[in-house]
């Protein structure tokens, strides 16, 4: 097949950028699969979701239609806001420090000579490892009577049941556990900046510090905001390991947006009302995406 | 001065292979602590290393639970998520690239607009959806709201973009069909884009937790992660078994990982949009 792309038939070529006659019926019989598929499990249940958060529904049943009545509700809903200053708490504790946890990562592996694959292996493993395996792995190195840390520090602590530790311990589970796709994004971009540069900056005298605060560092944004966008994004979606390892305790201190709607439609099966949650949900995304893409744009 | 030059590469190499081994050490203590006996393993004196390692924890663990049956299932759902996946993206990646047709410009926009909408924010319609075609608890629950993956369909698109025009349109001079140019030329090609949307799918599919938790309520269907969250219950506080099904339940994608580790490290890089 690939022998009769040959030279003399691109002489022809520009007759063939004309659209056939069977090239819509080809089109439409290729997008085919992927758009059922994407109609029925994708804008369907998007749709569905606005239309059942105006409806008073069960999980299972469609109710009466209630108008905006479920939104009224949700703005004075104090369940709803400290969901919602649970999960900003939540950003704040991992979106900084993650990133710079994975800029540290990535700077170390770049200069390594030796074992550089091994190292980043190193780093990146916990990123492949399925949620459940880190909650179980974390839950018996921080068990408060048998854990390895219990046993080195005499520490009774119950991290993951105390009101002060709660968050912060989840915080550092979910840092360790995701941080190393940061740093593979930082050495992605690390190993974009060429030699010359480097020279460069070298025959002008940088050294140490300044070759990375004038050098490395601003070369490195766009990759920092990258991983900051999805960082924040990923914070905000939190819910598998916080619901394994406290549950959304000790007072629901940890009860971030995606539980709330969990247990609004999944316990108390109000799919209504926990439609209205998922929209608001949406919407924050949606702004939290747009501010930063108007943000980034504006950089350029 | 000099002296400095010598020692801080040095110090700053230790420092890296020892937050490495730091960085991995929880995965070691599973490992140490699943070849522990139970007494060992709650000892109140710390014990270090099994003496002696036993596998008794780990037979337990495959003689008394679900585990051989999770494996099954989420070897079966990934594999097909994973494949159903690839030639959906590939065959409209295809059609958008290479084709010319009515209503592209706005069926373009309608997938990558999906990319904004959180998956998260579909549980409770989709639920109904899979309740009303009785699809709670089966493979086709689990497997069908996974195969929609607009990303896939960027990266598949951006891939044929950067193909020569020339070379498709030699292809259709001489008579071969469209069908026949994706199948013959354009996955041929695009061994490394199938390779990297391949792996992620794989590895996301075998590693999710939401949407299996969601759509299984039977512990025979359930897959490896949420499987792992029900043996602690039943055991109670053993914890060399609880250890045991974490690190089987963690083994596939981390020898996966260690075999492929290239492959995978490009194709969440690829899929990052970081490398074509």
């Amino acid at each position: 097949m690939r022998k009769t792309v040959a030279v003399r038939d691109l002489a022809v070529s520009k007759k063939a950028g004309r659209p056939r006659k069977s090239a819509n019926f080809t089109a439409i019989l290729m997008l085919a699969p992927f758009l059922l598929a994407y109609l029925l499990f994708f804008i369907f249940p998007t749709l569905r979701a606005v239309q059942l958060s105006l409806t008073d529904s069960t999980l299972t049943e469609t109710g009466p239609f209630v108008g905006l009545a479920n939104y009224v509700q949700l703005l004075g809903d104090a369940d709803f806001w400290a969901a919602l200053r649970n999960t900003g708490f939540f950003a704040l504790l991992t979106v900084i420090p993650t990133t710079l946890v994975g800029l540290v990562m990535a700077l170390a592996v770049h200069r390594l000579v030796r074992a550089k694959n091994f190292v980043q292996a190193l780093f990146f493993l916990p990123f492949v490892l399925p949620v459940s395996v880190v909650t179980l792995l974390w839950q018996w190195i921080l068990n408060s009577s048998f854990g390895i840390v219990h046993a080195l520090t005499g520490s009774t602590t119950s991290w993951f049941g105390e009101l002060a530790t709660a968050m912060p311990t989840v915080a550092v589970v979910t840092i360790w556990w995701t941080v190393g796709f940061n740093m593979l994004l930082f050495i992605a971009g690390l190993q974009n900046i060429s030699k010359e540069t480097y020279e460069a900056a070298s025959l002008d005298g940088a050294q140490g510090i300044q070759v990375f605060r004038y050098i490395t560092w601003p070369l490195l944004w766009p990759i920092t905001t990258l991983v900051l966008t999805l960082q924040l994004i990923s914070s905000l979606k939190i819910f598998t390991q916080m619901y394994l390892l406290t549950g959304g305790g000790p007072f629901n201190s940890t009860r971030v947006m995606l539980q709330y709607m969990y247990d609004t439609a999944f316990q108390n099966l109000s799919g209504g009302y926990a439609s209205t949650i998922a929209v608001a949900f949406f919407l924050i995304i949606l702004l939290v995406s747009l501010v930063q893409a108007a943000l980034l744009s504006r950089r350029r | 001065m000099r002296r400095g030059h010598v020692v801080w590469p040095v110090v700053a190499t230790g420092a890296t292979f020892l937050l490495g081994f730091l960085w991995v050490f929880p995965l070691l203590w599973a490992v140490l602590t699943a070849l522990k006996s139970e007494q060992q393993a709650v000892a109140q004196s710390l014990v270090w290393f099994p003496n002696p390692a036993s596998f008794t924890a780990f037979r337990d663990v495959v003689a008394l639970g679900n585990l051989p049956r999770w494996y099954l299932n989420s070897t079966v759902t990934s594999l097909v998520i994973t494949l159903v996946t690839v030639a959906l993206a590939a065959l409209a990646a295809y059609a958008f690239s290479q084709l010319r047709f009515r209503g592209k410009n706005a069926l373009l926009w309608l997938f990558l607009a999906g990319i904004m909408i959180p998956f998260e924010a579909l549980l409770i319609p989709l639920f109904r959806l899979m309740n009303d075609l009785n699809a709670v608890n089966t493979y086709a629950g689990i497997i069908l709201p996974q195969i929609v993956s607009p990303i896939a369909i960027y990266v598949f698109k951006n891939f044929f973009d950067a193909i020569p025009k020339e070379i498709h349109e030699a292809a259709v001079v001489d008579g071969a069909s469209e069908w026949r140019i994706l199948w013959r030329i354009f996955v041929p090609l695009s061994g490394n884009v199938l390779w990297a949307i391949g792996i992620v799918t794989f590895i996301s599919a075998w590693n999710n937790f939401l949407w299996p938790f969601i759509i299984t309520t039977s512990p025979e269907m359930m897959t490896i992660p949420l499987g792992l969250t029900q043996v602690q219950d039943a055991y109670g506080v053993r914890f060399a078994r609880t250890m045991a099904t974490a690190v089987l339940g963690g083994l596939p994608v981390v020898l996966a990982y260690l075999i492929f580790q290239r492959r995978v490290t490009e194709g969440f890089l690829t899929v990052t949009g970081l490398k074509g």
